[in-house]
């Protein structure tokens, strides 16, 4: 089976200051179907760039990227939007959900635009509160962002990059924003995802967000300086577990101490 | 569907900011609501010069005396004295689509009765004469055909010399003397009110003009003739008709006289209102114009406040057409909902200036078409530049911004 994701031999260059930034110097890289993978780096890697272009908002200077196939060299700027709505979910560090509307609104959105827009109001409000279900937070639907924790935002967030039924789920440092606890709750969404057959993408600086997925990328001056499979996968079920006892044990600790 | 869903994403932004719609409509609101108020005054009171001079008779045309010359001095308009009694006779007896007409001897006369005085305007004229200047007679009746032949000495009293005179009684069949002449009263006018230039109508006494001619002013001329055309259409034909008739009277002298109607009386005053409307329509376009710049500024600092929802948009595929259309939806959404609202209280601040000034309420249905379409246009002229903005932007800029 062909790779979801096949890049070769990518370069950008940023000429838009005095001196030209060359933020990838020739990756190339297979995603297949089914993986999990996390792009590792120092801030000026190049990690950022790379997503980018696998998110298809920005064009790589040289070299070809196909996306399931299709090279995306070769759209134009609606054609690539097209692209992104229906072959890719976007996860954001920063949620970036829209204020004031509520977390189904939310969802919905990818299903107002591209192929989805033929759809009826009732067809698509269904399917929007399907993915909310399946982060476990259909009993939100109608909240506002300002009214959900940090990590119930990451999940209306990795809802709404679902709904259109993506080839892949890319996540830029989708838990960046959060504390240790909720960071290992959001990457047990995205565990579940990925057994359920979705291909996941993340960036991420942490070593230990990394170990969540199956494999690891780092770059390093715009180069992949490693590719491995992780081999002590961490599951986020487990860390939940032990997070738990850790905190009962502290509580019980302070009780005795008392 | 595409559409309905652009639509329901414009409907869903300007509900999350709802005071903020408000006030950028209120804008549009202020300046259709003015533009409808000013030309809903403006025809109002031009219906109401346009009673008033119905009021003058309808459909009136008058004959009135031209110049003269005489061994090379010419007179002005009004000093020639060759219009006769004669010429009004040949009008009343020849010309054709006329309801009535009356000579008028214009004269001022000192009135003596009931041990009072008064001077005021003691005019001759026809028969005709109320009905032709539209002045029904409140008391009495008007003198008839055969005491204008026979110079009888009877006479109708405005109402204003009917108070002056007979103050505490009934003024028909009391006797008034006119240069010493006793005129019997057989009748009293209705109240007509002050004229357009100021002089009081009812401060009159009419008295038939062969009586007048003859006993009071000995004049030979007479100071007008009224003629009333039977229908608006022909006042044009009866005008041309008077002309070419006395004309033909004057057998090849230089025309004396001058025939106007009462339209041309009546166009300066429309004509005068007509450009006091459009002022004001054009003070209160200028408030629409400045609500429409509120919208677009509105729009702009909402295109920059968005532009992380922008970014969002079209990372999940929104193309720059569909954010092109939101902002421009939203912009026509804000302006047509001013502009009804516009609209509403417009015909309301109407309703109430008619109320207190006691004029008629001419809303014009044409002047809400147009008010309407002008905010929906101001909407999409003035939201276009913000949302090409919008569309234009590129995702991962927007994404990025703070």
């Amino acid at each position: 089976m062909a790779p979801v994701v096949q890049i070769t031999d990518i370069h950008k260059i940023y000429d838009s200051g005095e001196i030209p930034v060359h933020a990838v110097r020739g990756v190339s890289l297979d995603i297949h179907r089914g993986e999990m993978v996390a792009l590792m780096g120092a801030s000026g890697s190049g990690k950022s760039t790379l997503m980018n272009v696998l998110g298809c908002l920005d064009r790589p200077s040289r070299g070809t990227y196909l996306l399931d196939g299709i090279n995306i060299a070769e759209l134009g700027r609606n054609e690539l939007a097209d692209l992104r709505n229906q072959k890719l979910g976007f996860v954001f560090q920063g949620f970036n959900l829209l204020a004031r509307t509520t977390a189904l609104e939310n969802v919905e959105l990818p299903m107002l635009y591209g192929r989805h827009r033929k759809h009826s109001a009732r067809e698509i409000r269904e399917r929007a509160m399907h993915c909310l279900e399946i982060v476990g937070l259909a009993n939100r639907y109608d909240h506002f962002p300002n009214q959900l924790s940090g990590g119930q935002q990451q999940r209306v967030a990795i809802a709404r990059g679902l709904v259109n039924e993506p080839q892949v789920l890319l996540a830029d440092e989708p838990t960046g924003n959060l504390d240790s606890r909720t960071s290992v709750e959001v990457m047990g969404v995205f565990q579940k995802l990925n057994e359920q057959g979705i291909t996941i993408v993340m960036v991420t600086h942490e070593l230990d967000i990394a170990s969540f997925c199956k494999r690891n990328l780092i770059l390093r001056d715009g180069v992949v300086v490693r590719d491995e499979l992780v081999s002590n996968r961490s599951i986020a079920e487990h860390e939940t577990r032990r997070l738990k006892e850790a905190e009962a044990a502290a509580k019980l600790i302070a009780h005795n101490a008392a | 569907m595409r559409f309905t869903n652009t639509f329901r994403v414009s409907l869903r932004a300007l509900r999350r900011n709802t005071m903020r719609s408000i006030l950028t409509a209120l804008g549009i609101i202020i300046g259709v609501a003015a533009v409808i108020t000013m030309v809903s005054i403006g025809n109002g009171a031009k219906s109401m010069v346009e009673a008033q001079v119905a009021a003058l008779g309808q459909n009136l045309i008058t004959v009135m005396p031209g110049s003269f010359s005489s061994g090379g001095m010419r007179s002005g308009f009004g000093f020639s004295t060759t219009l006769v009694p004669e010429d009004f006779e040949a009008i009343a007896n020849d010309v054709e689509n006329i309801d009535g007409a009356s000579p008028e001897v214009r004269d001022s006369q000192q009135v003596l009765a009931n041990g009072l005085n008064w001077r005021t305007n003691v005019n001759g004229v026809g028969p005709d004469y109320p009905y032709v200047k539209n002045w029904p007679l409140t008391a009495g009746a008007m003198f008839s055909e055969q005491e204008v032949k026979s110079l009888a000495k009877v006479a109708v009293i405005g109402k204003v010399v009917a108070e002056q005179l007979f103050p505490n009684e009934d003024a028909v069949g009391q006797t008034i003397r006119i240069r010493n002449l006793p005129f019997r009263v057989i009748g009293v006018l209705g109240p007509k009110g002050v004229t357009p230039w100021g002089s009081d109508q009812d401060d009159i006494v009419l008295v038939p003009y062969s009586s007048h001619m003859r006993r009071i002013s000995r004049r030979t001329s007479v100071s007008s003739i009224q003629i009333q055309a039977s229908t608006p259409e022909a006042i044009d034909k009866v005008k041309v008709a008077v002309e070419d008739l006395l004309t033909q009277r004057r057998r090849g002298r230089e025309p004396d006289f001058i025939v106007r109607t009462q339209e041309e009386l009546a166009n300066t005053f429309t004509a005068t209102n007509r450009t006091m409307t459009l002022l004001l329509a054009c003070i209160a376009s200028v408030s629409l114009i400045v609500g429409g710049i509120g919208i677009m500024n509105i729009m702009l600092v909402s295109v920059t406040e968005r532009t992380r929802e922008i970014g969002i948009r079209l990372a999940i595929g929104a193309h720059g057409k569909d954010v092109l259309t939101q902002f421009l939806i939203e912009a026509v959404l804000l302006s047509t909902m001013g502009g009804v609202m516009g609209v509403l209280v417009g015909v309301g601040a109407s309703q109430l200036v008619a109320h207190y000034m006691g004029w008629p309420i001419l809303v014009s249905s044409l002047s809400v078409i147009i008010a309407v379409g002008f905010s929906a246009s101001v909407g999409v002229f003035f939201g276009f530049y913000p949302a090409r903005k919008a569309a234009q932007l590129d995702p991962i800029d927007a994404l990025r911004y703070e």
